[in-house]
C-alpha cells in the first residue's frame, strides 16, 4: 500500500452515520460479510432524511446477533429478553405516543419465540416500525433451524436439512393487519433506506423483511460460499415486484426472491381507535388519551 | 409528594381485596397496566379497565403474561407508573421479566394472587405456595421485595407501599396477595389523596454531561430518565456498566450483580416491617403472612386462655425476611411455629436464621383451603411442652 492512501485527514468522518452510532462501542460484534450492518447504515441514512427528531426515536431489539443492533444505535436503545420487543415496545408506546418506536430484530426472535407478540401487535395495529432481518437461521446461538429456515437447507438442528415449511412473513404480516409490508434483501441498500423511512413515516404497524447473508453459519453450512455470494444470488434473483399478493411471496432454498413494496394502506391505529371509541362512548367527560 | 386526587375514591368501600388492590394501584399514581386474565387475579384487572378510560389511564390485555410483565417496562421508560396482575401459572411465565425489571432497575409492581398449585392446580382456591418462587424464581441473583396483605384494605394500602418501595429501590415489588384476601369482601378505607404518600420518581437532576444511567446515589439506587428526553440512553438485560454498555467480564458482574443484592441487604432495616403481638416473654411465636395470619389468631388465642405464652409475629414484608428479629427472638423462646398454605416455604427461612437454636414447627397445608385453626393450636401445644 503506498503512503497516499494512509494518509487520511484524521479529522474527517469516515463514515457518514458516524453521528447515528454509538461509535465508542466500536468494533461492533458482527462477523465480516454479515449483512446487519449493511442494514443498520440504511436505517440511519432514513433517520437523517426523515425529519423525525432523533430525541424521541427509541430502538427496541430482542436477543440475537441482530438483537445487538439497539446496542449500537446512538438513540434511546432497549435490549430486552428473547422474542420481547414487541411487547416491550408497545408498553413504551402506549405509555408515550410522542415517541417513534422501531423494533430492530432476528428472524427467530420475532417469528419464533416472539411470533404471538407479532400477530397481535400487527393485528391492534399499534403504532411502530418492525424491522426484521430475516438471515434463516438463529445467527446468535450457532446456526439453528429458524422458522424461515428453507424447506432442505441445513442447520446445526437440522443437520440432515430442514422438513418444516417456512413462514412466508409479507404474508403472516398483512394477514395480521400490517399497514406497510416490504421486503428488500441487504444488496438493495437504496430500496432499504426508502422502505425503511416509508415505514418510519407511516402511521401504524409498520413491517420491513430484510434478507441479509450470514456467512459465518447459515452460507457456510449450506455450503454457499461467504457474504459477498449471498449478495451476488440475491441480486440475480430478486424480482421486484411491487403490490403483489403477499400469499404469491414465498421463499425457497436459493430460488427466485421477490421484492418489493406489498402493502401500504390506512387503518385505525390501536390509539386512534381507543380515543375514536370512548370518545363516542363517553362524550365529553372523556380526554382523549396522550400519554 | 401526595397523590393525585383524580381516581382517588375517598371514602368507606365495602369491595373485595382484588379491587381494594385496583384502587391503591390507582391511588398510587399507576397510569398503566397490562395484564392477562387469570383466576382469582382478574377482578383486578377487571376494575381497572372500568377505571381508567375516564382517569387517564392506559389498560391493556395483552397476548399473554410473558408480554404483560414487559409492557409495563417499556411503559415505565415512557413515563408511566405501571402493574401488571396475575396468579400462579401467569406468575410463573413472567419470571424471566422479574429478572429483566431487577437487572435494568425498572420500578414496577408485580400482583399475584396465589392459588393452590402446582401447575393449573386449584384455580379457584387458596394457597401461599409461590413465596420461595416470589424471591428466587428468575434466574441469577438479585435483591428483591415482596410484601404480604391479610385483607382488602391492606390490598389497597400495601399496593400503595409496593409502588412506593419500587420507585424509592428502583426494584420490581411483588405483592403475594392470595385467593382468600383477594376474594374477601371487607369495609376498606380510602383516605382523602392529600393523606396518601407517594414517592416520586427519582428522576436525574445533575448536569447532562455527568450522566450515567446506571451510577448509584449513596443508597446505591441509582437515579432514572425517560425514553424521549434527550439523553440517548441504552438499557440492556446483558451485565452492563454504569453507562448502560454490556461489559462481560468477572468484575463487572461482581459490581452490578452486588450492588442489585446490596441495594435491598445493606436497606432491610428501612424495608423490613412486620407485627408483632405479645411476642415478649413468650414461650413460642407463631410466624405467620396473609390470609394465614388472620387464621392463626383464634388458635393462638385459644392458647393464651389455657396460660400458654404465644407470642404472634406477622410478616408484612416477607422479603426481605426480617432475619434480625428471628435470630434475636431465637435466644428467647422455645419455639416457632409456621404455619402456611403450603409444604414448608417461609419457615425455612425462620429455621435458617434460628440456626438450630429453638424448635422451628411447619404447620403444612396443600391448598384449596384454610387452616383448620385446631391444626395450629395443636402444634403450638405440643411445642409448648418441648
Ligand atoms: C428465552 C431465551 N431462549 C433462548 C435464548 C437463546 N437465544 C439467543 S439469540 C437466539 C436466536 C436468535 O436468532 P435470530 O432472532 O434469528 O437472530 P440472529 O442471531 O440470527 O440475528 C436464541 C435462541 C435466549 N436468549 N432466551
Ligand atoms: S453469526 Fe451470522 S448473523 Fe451473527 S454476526 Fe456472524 S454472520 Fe452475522
Ligand atoms: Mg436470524
Amino acid at each position: 500500500m503506498s503512503d497516499e492512501l494512509l494518509d487520511v485527514d484524521e479529522s474527517m468522518p469516515t463514515n457518514t452515520v458516524e453521528e447515528f452510532l454509538r461509535m465508542e462501542r466500536m468494533p461492533h460484534i458482527w462477523c465480516p460479510g454479515c449483512g446487519i450492518g449493511t442494514t443498520v447504515n440504511c436505517f440511519a441514512h432514513a433517520l437523517e432524511t426523515s425529519g423525525l427528531d432523533l430525541r424521541k426515536v427509541s430502538v427496541v431489539s430482542g436477543i440475537g446477533c441482530t438483537g445487538r443492533v439497539a446496542g449500537y444505535l446512538k438513540l434511546d436503545s432497549f435490549h430486552t429478553t428473547h422474542g420481547r420487543a414487541i411487547p416491550f415496545a408497545t408498553g413504551l408506546k402506549l405509555a408515550n405516543p410522542e415517541l417513534k418506536v422501531v423494533v430492530y430484530s432476528g428472524d427467530g426472535d420475532l417469528t419464533a419465540i416472539g411470533g404471538n407478540h407479532f400477530i397481535h401487535a400487527a393485528r391492534r395495529n399499534v403504532d411502530m416500525t418492525v424491522i426484521l432481518i430475516n438471515n434463516f437461521i438463529y445467527g446468535m446461538t450457532g446456526g439453528q433451524v429458524a422458522p424461515t429456515t428453507p424447506l432442505t437447507a441445513t442447520a446445526s438442528t437440522t443437520p440432515h436439512g430442514n422438513f418444516e415449511e417456512a413462514f412466508n412473513l409479507p404474508y403472516l404480516a398483512e394477514s395480521c393487519g400490517a399497514v406497510y409490508v416490504a421486503r428488500w434483501t441487504a444488496y438493495h441498500v437504496r430500496h432499504v433506506t426508502k422502505a425503511i423511512k416509508e415505514a418510519l413515516a407511516k402511521k401504524g404497524f409498520s413491517f420491513v423483511e430484510i434478507l441479509a447473508p450470514c456467512p459465518t453459519l447459515y452460507s457456510r453450512r449450506n455450503k454457499l460460499g461467504d457474504g459477498l455470494d449471498q449478495m451476488v444470488y440475491y441480486k440475480e434473483n430478486s424480482e421486484v415486484k411491487n403490490d403483489i399478493d403477499t400469499k404469491t411471496v414465498s421463499l425457497s432454498f436459493q430460488g427466485k426472491i421477490t421484492v418489493g413494496k406489498f402493502v401500504d394502506k390506512e387503518r385505525p391505529t390501536y390509539l386512534d381507535a381507543m380515543n375514536e371509541y370512548y370518545g363516542k362512548k363517553f362524550g365529553d367527560k372523556y380526554t382523549p388519551y396522550k400519554g | 409528594m401526595k397523590s393525585d386526587p383524580k381516581g382517588v375514591l375517598t371514602g368507606a368501600h365495602f369491595i373485595d381485596g382484588d379491587h381494594a388492590c385496583a384502587e391503591g394501584a390507582i391511588a398510587a399514581g399507576c397510569r398503566f397496566v397490562a395484564g392477562y386474565p387469570i383466576t382469582p387475579s382478574t377482578e383486578v384487572v377487571e376494575r381497572i379497565a372500568d377505571r381508567f378510560p375516564l382517569i387517564g389511564g392506559m389498560f391493556i390485555q395483552m397476548e399473554d403474561e410473558i408480554a404483560s410483565s414487559i409492557a409495563i417496562q417499556g411503559a415505565v421508560w415512557g413515563g408511566k407508573k405501571a402493574m401488571t396482575v396475575t396468579s400462579g401459572p401467569g406468575f410463573s411465565l413472567m419470571m424471566e421479566h422479574i429478572g429483566l425489571a431487577a437487572m435494568t432497575e425498572v420500578p414496577c409492581v408485580f400482583v399475584d394472587v396465589q392459588r393452590g398449585g402446582p401447575s393449573t392446580g386449584l384455580p379457584t382456591l387458596p394457597g401461599q405456595g409461590d413465596m420461595m418462587q416470589a424471591r428466587w424464581g428468575s434466574h441469577g441473583d438479585y435483591g428483591i421485595i415482596a410484601l404480604c396483605p391479610n385483607s382488602p384494605q391492606e390490598c389497597f394500602d400495601f399496593t400503595i407501599k409496593a409502588f412506593n418501595l419500587s420507585e424509592q429501590y428502583r426494584v420490581p415489588v411483588l405483592l403475594m396477595m392470595d385467593e382468600c384476601v383477594g376474594h374477601m369482601t371487607e369495609r376498606v378505607i380510602v383516605p382523602p389523596a392529600d393523606q396518601i404518600e407517594i414517592y416520586p420518581r427519582r428522576f436525574y437532576e445533575g448536569p447532562k454531561e455527568e450522566f450515567l444511567l446506571f451510577k448509584p446515589d449513596n443508597d446505591m439506587v441509582p437515579p432514572m430518565v425517560k425514553a424521549g428526553d434527550g439523553y440517548n440512553i441504552h438499557v440492556t438485560g446483558l451485565t452492563h456498566d454504569e453507562k448502560g454498555y454490556p461489559v462481560m467480564t468477572v468484575a463487572a458482574q461482581e459490581k452490578l450483580v452486588h450492588r442489585l443484592i446490596d441495594k435491598i441487604k445493606m436497606n432491610a432495616d428501612k424495608i423490613v416491617e412486620y407485627k408483632e403481638d405479645q411476642v415478649e416473654g413468650a414461650d413460642v411465636v407463631v410466624v405467620s403472612y396473609g390470609i394465614t395470619s388472620r387464621v392463626a389468631i383464634p388458635a393462638i388465642d385459644q392458647a393464651r386462655k389455657e396460660g400458654m405464652k404465644v407470642g404472634h409475629l406477622r410478616l408484612i414484608v416477607a422479603w426481605p425476611f426480617p432475619e434480625k428479629r428471628i435470630k434475636e427472638l431465637a435466644t428467647k423462646i422455645k419455639s416457632f411455629v409456621v404455619p402456611e398454605i403450603n409444604y414448608g416455604q417461609m419457615v425455612h427461612e425462620v429455621e435458617r436464621h434460628s440456626a438450630g437454636k429453638v424448635r422451628v414447627e411447619l404447620v403444612g397445608h396443600g391448598g384449596g383451603a384454610v387452616h383448620n385453626p385446631k391444626d395450629i393450636y395443636n402444634v403450638i401445644k405440643n411445642s409448648v411442652k418441648g
